[in-house]
């Protein structure tokens, strides 16, 4: 389970063909197409319903498309098992903090001493190493959160898809979060992440995409999107004037 | 009313000095009952588990036979293995006619798709509350079960409890099966059923409390199943 073993063969870059999402007669989703790279920091933004998160659950393999095709490098075979997900409330097992790591590197085939190692290293590098016999669900927002992520590291992901992480943290489990997201980004796993926090997406975004009512509107650098979106619609949802 | 009394008077004696035959017929009806609780939940928690999990066609059908089975008439279900188990049956060779073994073996049908159904639904609202995480990390149905019967283990002791109290209380199947045997086959509930028509109250009145006592205990153990998963739960 070290970075190098798992990263010499890449599953990305992933591409989204033409992608659409119906569900009740309703597009939800449609002709979104982009290529995702690795080493660049990913952050969807976009207003309530604008398929955020429909996006990450279809790039994940959560959802199967109406339309379209999810690609990941050379088909990768197994490609979802190089990836993990992190949601806006953290579904934990029935568990103590460490069983619940050491759930996920199970699931990958670890053996035990190696899991031993590998949760304590990553229940450290989330600050939970004092709570880590403490029942999972009884643990604070921030701190579950955190598990979430500790779980997601321990399983040393490729890619690490995550769904409004924050928006249920007060603001110094937010920052605490934003860290280990950062720490993570910087040991090579790409970031794929969805917020409506916008001083967020400035803080952790190298490009963005950019949604509205189930369509991709932008795909640009971070930089170039804050300081001048090319549409209109951008333009006024970073002023905080698009409402729908 | 003087005759009742008297009746609840020697079944106090009977239970405050530990009576030996009375004793006896408990120490049967829990083994019994236990023995078939224990094989129900080998067959029956997997079972309801995978039944949440896995998709097949007639899965729907499935579900509602299950239930439907949860209110088997016992006296069905002993008539069914009497007909296995008599000489003349399938089984008849086993010689297990007339034997805790057989009673055992109704209790595990009866107790079976109970615990199954109950199971079916504990996972079942697991998984909707899991799906996308156990999703995420691959986990197919095959490896959920294992996962789910293990992350229900609170609410399943309340699932194992309601099966002990079908088959701690049932009369019908046993009585047909075990045949009331003294020192055999007898159980608190048989004996009560023929020391009543015999017009000997005392032994079934105290057989009787004993009853009382363990549904009260069971579901006191249900309470406090209950708390402890809230608390752990979150």
């Amino acid at each position: 389970m070290t970075a190098a073993s798992t990263k010499s063969s890449s599953i990305l870059p992933l591409a989204f063909d033409s992608i659409g999402y119906a569900a009740a007669g309703r597009d939800l989703l449609s002709h979104v197409s982009f290529e995702l790279a690795a080493g660049v920091r990913t952050v969807i933004l976009g207003p309530n319903g604008a398929g955020k998160s429909l996006t990450l659950r279809i790039a994940h393999g959560l959802l199967t498309p109406t339309t379209g095709k999810v690609k990941w490098r050379g088909e990768a075979q197994g490609a979802q098992l190089r990836q993990a997900m992190v949601f806006e409330r953290a579904i934990l097992l029935r568990r103590s903090a460490e069983a619940n790591v050491d759930y996920a590197l199970r699931t990958r085939g670890v053996p035990r001493d190696a899991r031993r190692q590998r949760v304590a290293l990553a229940l450290e590098k989330t600050g939970l190493t004092a709570i880590a016999g403490r029942a999972a669900r009884v643990l604070s927002a921030g701190e579950q959160q955190r598990l979430a992520l500790a779980r997601a590291w321990a399983i040393d992901p490729q890619v690490l898809f995550l769904d409004e992480p924050t928006a249920a943290l007060d603001p110094a489990a937010t920052r605490a979060v934003e860290e280990l997201i950062l720490s993570i980004a910087s040991e090579g796993t790409k970031i794929v992440m969805t917020t409506h926090d916008l001083g967020q997406a400035r803080r952790i975004a190298d490009e963005v995409l950019f949604f509205c009512r189930g369509e991709l509107v932008e795909h640009t650098a971070a930089e170039a999107f804050f300081e001048k979106p090319a549409s209109d619609t951008a333009r006024a949802f970073i002023q905080g004037d698009l409402l729908w | 009313m003087d005759e009742f009394l008297a009746a609840f008077a020697s079944a106090l004696d009977l239970l405050t000095t530990l009576d030996a035959n009375l004793l006896e017929i408990v120490a049967l009806s829990l083994e019994v009952a236990l023995a078939g609780l224990a094989l129900g939940a080998v067959a029956g928690l997997p079972l309801g588990a995978a039944l949440a999990l896995f998709r097949f066609r007639g899965r729907g059908f499935a579900v509602i036979t299950l239930n439907a089975m949860m209110g088997l008439p016992p006296v069905v279900v002993g008539l069914v293995v009497y007909l296995l188990l008599s000489r003349s049956g399938p089984a008849g060779s086993l010689g297990w006619l007339f034997t805790a073994k057989a009673m055992v073996i109704a209790q595990f049908i009866l107790v079976t798709p109970i615990l199954a159904a109950l199971t079916r639904q504990v996972v079942e609202d697991l998984w909707e509350e899991y799906s996308d995480q156990l999703q995420s990390l691959g986990v197919g149905p095959a490896r959920a079960v294992p996962t789910l019967l293990w992350d229900g283990r609170y609410r399943l002791v309340t699932t194992l409890l309601a099966g002990f109290g079908r088959a701690i209380g049932e009369v019908g199947a046993v009585l047909i099966v075990g045949g009331n045997i003294a020192h055999v086959t007898r159980v608190m509930t048989t004996a009560i059923t023929l020391e009543t028509s015999k017009g000997d109250l005392s032994l079934a009145l105290a057989l009787g409390l004993v009853l009382l006592l363990l549904s009260l205990g069971v579901s006191a153990a249900a309470a406090a199943a209950r708390d402890l998963a809230a608390g752990l739960d979150g």
